[in-house]
């Protein structure tokens, strides 16, 4: 790792103030993806800002229409909240899934989001459930928000304070895991909204990163049901290829994980 | 057996360091003025080095010296070595380019060393490495076995045309031709054997220390042979005289083939320890264990046997090329060719085998033994051949093996092993047992009537190992003797140390070899100290590699044990006024029988070192060494019985069941024994299913971390039932044939056998990945 | 250079260290507690697992500055005195190490596991959660029925406190 300078902010003010002042800084939340790649000395900045201990960035909130989540609640918190569990039992499955113990216990939903890795599994979440992205500056509905790989709508020292799900009708998630990093390799999130809409998001499988399945949601919006799917054919188009999966495959994993999350969803 | 003796599952003696943190790694290791060492290495997988410019490096804080592979060479340090000469069919000996520890020149593999920081700290080091600035030609490259063998291919040493090492043979081509041309049915198969990356936790290390006024070097290392690393840097390498070199490999973190071999890494660290009048320390990070820890396997087959219209076995042809990587490792030469090529008789009666050998280099990481070590990719090629020839022929798999097991021992294979010990069908029977072999047909049909896959595959593999006759090995080409030292010194107050030449880093050798000197003596293994990993206070060993602790390293202990047991005997003898002959060792006391006459051990070896009264003529001390050098191979041989799962949609396999039934003659500690298998079957399991070091088609790795080679994690494998059958090793006093590679041998083929069966396609290859096998579901 | 802060198996220590300096390296170089391991560089093998504030947790991949005034546990601080952690005496008692490289990270992942599932353990969850720390030598299975066996064990410990 190079040289670089830690702060520990107490706020969301002095971590945005803290920022403004370095040279190349970057937040640190859960350190669990910007720790590796500074290891890696893929990325050298100046200063880390510490934002997982900021009282207003941790806690989950639920009410009748929405689970809020802040950004630098842990993936351990909120897999294991029986209020999340209740409220969207996809979503506590989904936080269940990243990684493993260790991981959940320090990587964070807004980190998660910011870093926009083409296999992380919220994105899936975000995007299905047609989430909303809290900032320090603004709102950024779902569909706004990925801009592909590693990429997000947020600006320069924007940081992510809380994001909010609206609770579905149905929502199941389905991870088909890399066999080696343990990322998705595909992971599929199928919603039916309260208004009887339906949302499918995969991640893991497209070159730009995450995106919604079009030809599996327009069959689930006729027929919520596995079977529904089974006549579907996913292109692979667009899909990512390496030693572990090809295109092809990819394509199959995403009806299948449909499927499951479907089935999941009941 | 006592409740600590030959034969009990006692729990480990070492554990205690190890579960507490204080075991004493290389890294756990701080001399005082040490230095850190950070090694520049090569992006590209073939290139000219045109220039090295550390000024800039030189000026950065903490750096004490940037070092290449030119003053290097300059001084005199040589070139590694590969110890055993293999020839050509046509004669001629095998043809190798030179390799120096740092490139001074080219670079033929990604991740090969060409220049060297040393720094106050390993940030230091590491941050002065990124200001040296190398100067590369890149060169065309070739990663592929059969590519590099192609007309056209880039050329990596001048010394090997055509990329080829070698072209060797082995059995009588002529028999097998006959026996072709009279065959009733061919099996004919294309098997690769996938590349595979050792990974033993711990990554490689080593701290170098110079001591000027002494001329004297001390090298810490994480070494499966300290004594053979002594041996090749005074003898080949030109580090120092042998007596001028202390290697201790304390607590290693496994080795599994990897930690065998001197490196590159090792021989600069002592070099540039002189250089700076510093110890100099290097810790590898695990990108580096990706990319220089010597690989394993690799293989590409064609095989193909021919069976009578009884379904008996009549001939075996095999052509095999074996990718080496960039350079010959210390043994990679013996690995596929007398590691490989003597075990493709398996467990079978075959009456002719023909086997060829070509040896290639290719811009990769250089091949060499790894857990098995040729002894895997037989056993997969001959245990694929006959699930598919079962198939082929219509009959049960296991039926058709146990009509071909060899039945009579000794048993001469045509392919120079000649088998001393076994009953094949009584493992197999055995697997069969545990796993409902019969019971199989309902279970399939049940998981089928719930929309799942299920298939079985059997496995039944012999091993040579136990690796030794010093003489037999010499006469094959090897460059060393395998046979094994030990020295057994009772202490004046009756403890004992057992100073062995073998290796643990892992195995457990502090317990099973103090159960032997305890069954012995009768006497408590906490008064025996197993001594080991430290040239200044074992005098010579081999080392630990080839399942051979036991069955030469014990056997070692053992004739030492003998030699000290019968001085003692005359001591106390003397002391009681007995016939020596009426003495018998018994609870750590020494009985005149039929009387009640005794003494204690202590008291022996007290008045062996008194010496005031001893029998006439008699040396005092009470300490005794021993070689042992077997006269054979031991052939551990077993049965593996897979049962699995596999998800229709996406391809995924599950375990179900594995059973393994071994056969490893006595058991000195089932509990480390079955540790041992367990060990064993994950990485043969993990071979079959997950693991797979790839490089692209340049030479570029692509699997250079755990983020894309797949390990195998704890909930990739099931829990397996194992159990022995015995037939006792002739070969050695003990009976014992050695545990340690067993399982990495026989598994994987019963993985791919079952996979196979359950998708009912026989074309597939290993790693068995879920797209690979949702693939092959495709048809 | 900054200096840290926190307690380290019940001691308050202090250091200063460059601010990059990782947990693990605090540890074994500045701390002398080299029973935690470095077995990787992508924070992928669990060989550093520590506890903070009670939590299994990666200590390759956290900054000896953000552990400042948090309470760390290590493979050091876990036996009382001579009497072994039930967890220790499990992993020795069946034969759950070999090389011994991977296990302090073992211990105390597995630790973790058995105080956040109780004893409601089954072989399945074990396997599963002890998804981020990679052996080489034991295939597992001792180490699974040591999870299992020093759950028992616990909670026993603890029914008896
Ligand atoms: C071994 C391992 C396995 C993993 N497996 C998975 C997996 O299966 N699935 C998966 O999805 N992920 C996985 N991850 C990634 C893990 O979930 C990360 O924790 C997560 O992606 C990043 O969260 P973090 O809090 O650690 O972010 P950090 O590493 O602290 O930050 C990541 C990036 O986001 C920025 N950032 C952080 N917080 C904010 C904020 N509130 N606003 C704006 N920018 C911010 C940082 O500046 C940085 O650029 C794994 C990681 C590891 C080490
Ligand atoms: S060293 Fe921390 S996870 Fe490997
Ligand atoms: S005991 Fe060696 S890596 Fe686990």
């Amino acid at each position: 790792m190079y040289q670089t300078t830690y702060h520990r902010a107490s706020s969301v003010d002095e971590a945005a103030s803290l920022f403004a002042k370095g040279s190349e800084p970057k937040y640190l939340a859960g350190g669990h993806t910007l720790l590796p790649v500074m290891k890696q000395r893929l990325a050298s900045p100046s200063d880390v800002i510490d934002i997982a201990r900021i009282k207003d960035l941790i806690g989950i909130e639920v009410t009748g229409d929405a689970v809020t989540i802040r950004a630098a609640t842990t993936h351990n918190d909120v897999a294991n909240s029986a209020a999340v569990q209740k409220a969207i039992p996809a979503l506590a499955h989904l936080a269940s899934t990243i990684g493993d113990p260790a991981v959940r216990h320090r990587g964070t939903i807004g980190g998660s989001l910011a870093n926009n890795d083409p296999a992380a599994d919220y994105p899936a979440a975000v995007l299905a459930l047609g989430a909303t992205i809290k900032t320090n500056k603004r709102t950024i509905a779902a569909d706004d928000f990925f801009k592909g790989l590693f990429t997000t709508a947020l600006d320069d020292g924007e940081m992510i304070t809380a994001v909010s799900f609206p609770i579905p009708a149905k929502g199941g998630y389905s991870k088909f895991p890399h066999p080696a990093s343990r990322f998705a390799l595909t992971g599929v999130f199928a919603v039916k909204t309260k208004a009887g809409d339906v949302r499918v998001a995969a991640t893991g499988a497209f070159q730009g990163g995450v995106a919604r399945v079009g030809a599996i949601e327009a069959a689930l919006k006729t027929n919520w049901a596995a079977s529904a799917l089974d006549s579907v054919t996913v292109s692979a188009d667009g899909l990512m290829s390496d030693i572990h999966a090809a295109a092809d495959y990819r394509a199959n994993l995403i009806k299948v994980m449909a499927q499951r999350a479907v089935q999941a969803a009941g | 057996m006592g409740i600590e003796g030959i034969g009990a599952s006692v729990v480990r003696k070492e554990d205690k360091r190890f579960i507490t943190g204080k075991g004493r790694y290389v890294d756990d290791i701080k001399l005082v003025g040490m230095t850190h060492a950070h090694f520049i290495r090569s992006p590209h997988p073939h290139a000219k080095i045109k220039g090295i410019d550390a000024s800039a490096a030189l000026k950065m804080p903490g750096v004490l010296a940037v070092l290449n592979g030119k003053e290097l060479v300059d001084d005199k340090i040589g070139n590694l070595i590969c110890g055993w000469m293999i020839h050509s069919k046509d004669g001629s000996p095998m043809k190798m380019g030179a390799w120096p520890a740092m490139a001074p020149e080219v670079v033929r593999f990604v991740g090969q060393a060409v220049a060297v920081v040393i720094a106050e700290s390993k940030n230091q080091a590491r941050d002065a490495a990124e200001a040296v600035v190398v100067d590369y030609e890149e060169l065309p490259a070739v990663a592929d076995v059969k590519a590099a063998i192609a007309p056209g291919a880039p050329q990596l040493h001048p010394e090997a045309p055509g990329n080829q090492v070698y072209d060797w043979v082995i059995g009588d081509e002529a028999a097998v031709n006959d026996a072709f041309s009279k065959a009733a049915n061919v099996v004919t198969m294309e098997l690769s054997n996938n590349r595979l990356v050792p990974n033993a936790m711990e990554p490689r290390a080593a701290i170098a220390d110079y001591d000027a006024a002494e001329e004297h070097f001390t090298l810490y290392t994480t070494s499966q042979n300290p004594h053979v690393a002594r041996l090749v840097l005074s003898a080949f390498y030109n580090i120092a005289p042998e007596h001028k070199l202390r290697v201790i490999a304390p607590d290693v973190g496994g080795g599994f083939g990897s930690k065998i071999y001197i490196y590159p890494e090792e021989m600069v660290a002592l070099w540039a320890s002189k250089k700076v009048g510093r110890p100099v320390k290097w810790t590898g990070d695990r990108t580096e264990s990706f990319l220089t820890d010597a690989h394993g396997r690799d293989h590409v087959t064609k095989a193909e046997m021919a069976f009578d219209k009884d379904h008996k076995i009549t001939g075996l042809r095999v052509k095999t090329y074996a990718n080496f990587g960039g350079y010959m490792s210390l043994f990679s030469s013996s690995v596929p060719t007398y590691l490989y090529a003597t075990l493709l008789s398996g467990q079978y009666t075959i009456p002719a085998i023909h086997a060829e050998v070509i040896g290639v280099y290719t811009n990769t990481t250089p091949v060499d033994a790894y857990r098995g070590a040729g002894r895997p990719e037989a056993s997969y090629l001959l245990e694929r051949m006959m699930e598919t020839a079962a198939r082929q022929l219509k009959v049960d798999p296991a039926e058709l093996r146990k009509k071909n097991f060899i039945t009579q021992f000794p048993h001469q294979t045509p392919v120079i092993m000649a088998y001393d010990a076994g009953d094949f069908n009584a493992s197999l029977d055995a697997a069969m047992k545990a796993i409902d072999y019969a019971g199989f047909p309902s279970r399939k049909a049940k998981a089928k009537s719930e929309g799942k896959l299920r298939g079985i595959g059997v496995s039944c593999y012999i091993e040579a190992c136990g690796i030794a006759p010093s003489k037999a090995v010499g006469s094959l080409g090897a460059g060393v003797g395998l046979w094994e030292s030990a020295e057994v010194r009772v202490n004046p107050v009756g403890t004992i140390e057992v100073l062995t030449g073998s290796h643990s880093h892992g195995q457990g050798h502090e317990t099973a070899f103090a159960q032997l000197v305890a069954d012995r003596l009768g006497i408590s293994i906490n008064q025996v100290q197993i001594v080991h990993g430290d040239t200044d206070k074992v005098q010579f060993g081999m080392g630990t590699y080839g399942s051979r602790s036991a069955a030469v390293g014990l056997t070692a202990i053992l004739k030492a044990m003998e030699k000290v047991e019968a001085k003692a005997k005359k001591i106390a003898a003397h002391q009681l006024e007995a016939s020596e002959a009426d003495i018998v060792i018994e609870g750590g006391e020494f009985k005149v029988t039929g009387t009640d006459k005794k003494i204690a051990l202590p008291m022996v070896a007290l008045a062996a070192y008194t010496a005031h009264n001893l029998p006439d003529g008699m040396e005092p001390g009470l300490k005794e060494s021993a070689f042992y050098d077997p006269s054979n191979f031991t052939f551990p041989a077993g049965s593996y019985i897979c049962e699995l799962e596999v998800d229709p949609g996406t391809g995924k396999t599950t375990f179900v069941n594995f059973v393994a039934a071994d056969d490893f003659g006595r058991l000195i500690n089932p509990m480390i024994v079955e540790g041992q298998v367990h060990g064993g079957l994950a990485q043969g399991i993990g071979q079959a299913l997950l693991e797979h070091a790839v490089y692209d088609g340049n030479g570029q790795p692509v699997t250079a971390s755990f983020m894309d080679y797949a390990m195998p994690r704890a909930d990739d494998l099931p829990s397996f039932k194992l159990s022995h059958t015995t037939t006792l090793c002739p070969g050695n006093p003990l009976g014992v044939k050695g545990c340690g590679e067993a399982g990495a041998i026989g598994s994987s083929a019963a993985v791919i056998n079952a996979i196979t069966d359950a998708i009912g396609n026989n074309a597939l290859e290993m790693p068995a990945t879920p797209d690979r096998v949702w693939r092959a579901m495709q048809g | 250079m900054s200096q840290v802060q926190l307690t380290v198996n019940g001691k308050a220590v202090s250091a200063d260290v460059e601010d990059r300096t990782l947990l693990v390296h605090l540890l074994r170089d500045h701390l002398n507690l080299t029973g935690t391991h470095v077995g990787c560089d992508t924070s992928q093998c669990g060989a550093c697992t520590v506890h903070i504030d009670g939590r299994a947790v990666k200590s390759c991949t956290v900054l000896a500055g953000q552990a400042d005034g948090a309470s760390v546990t290590t493979i050091e601080g876990i036996a009382r005195g001579d009497e072994l952690h039930p967890m220790q005496a499990a992993f020795r008692d069946n034969h759950g190490l070999q090389c011994g490289f991977c296990t302090p990270g073992m211990i105390m992942s597995a630790i973790d596991i058995v105080s956040r599932h109780g004893g409601q353990l089954d072989e399945a969850t074990v396997r599963h959660e002890l998804e981020g720390n990679i052996c080489r030598c034991t295939g597992y299975h001792n180490i699974v029925k040591a999870v299992l066996d020093a759950a028992g064990r616990m909670k026993v410990a603890q029914a008896a406190e």
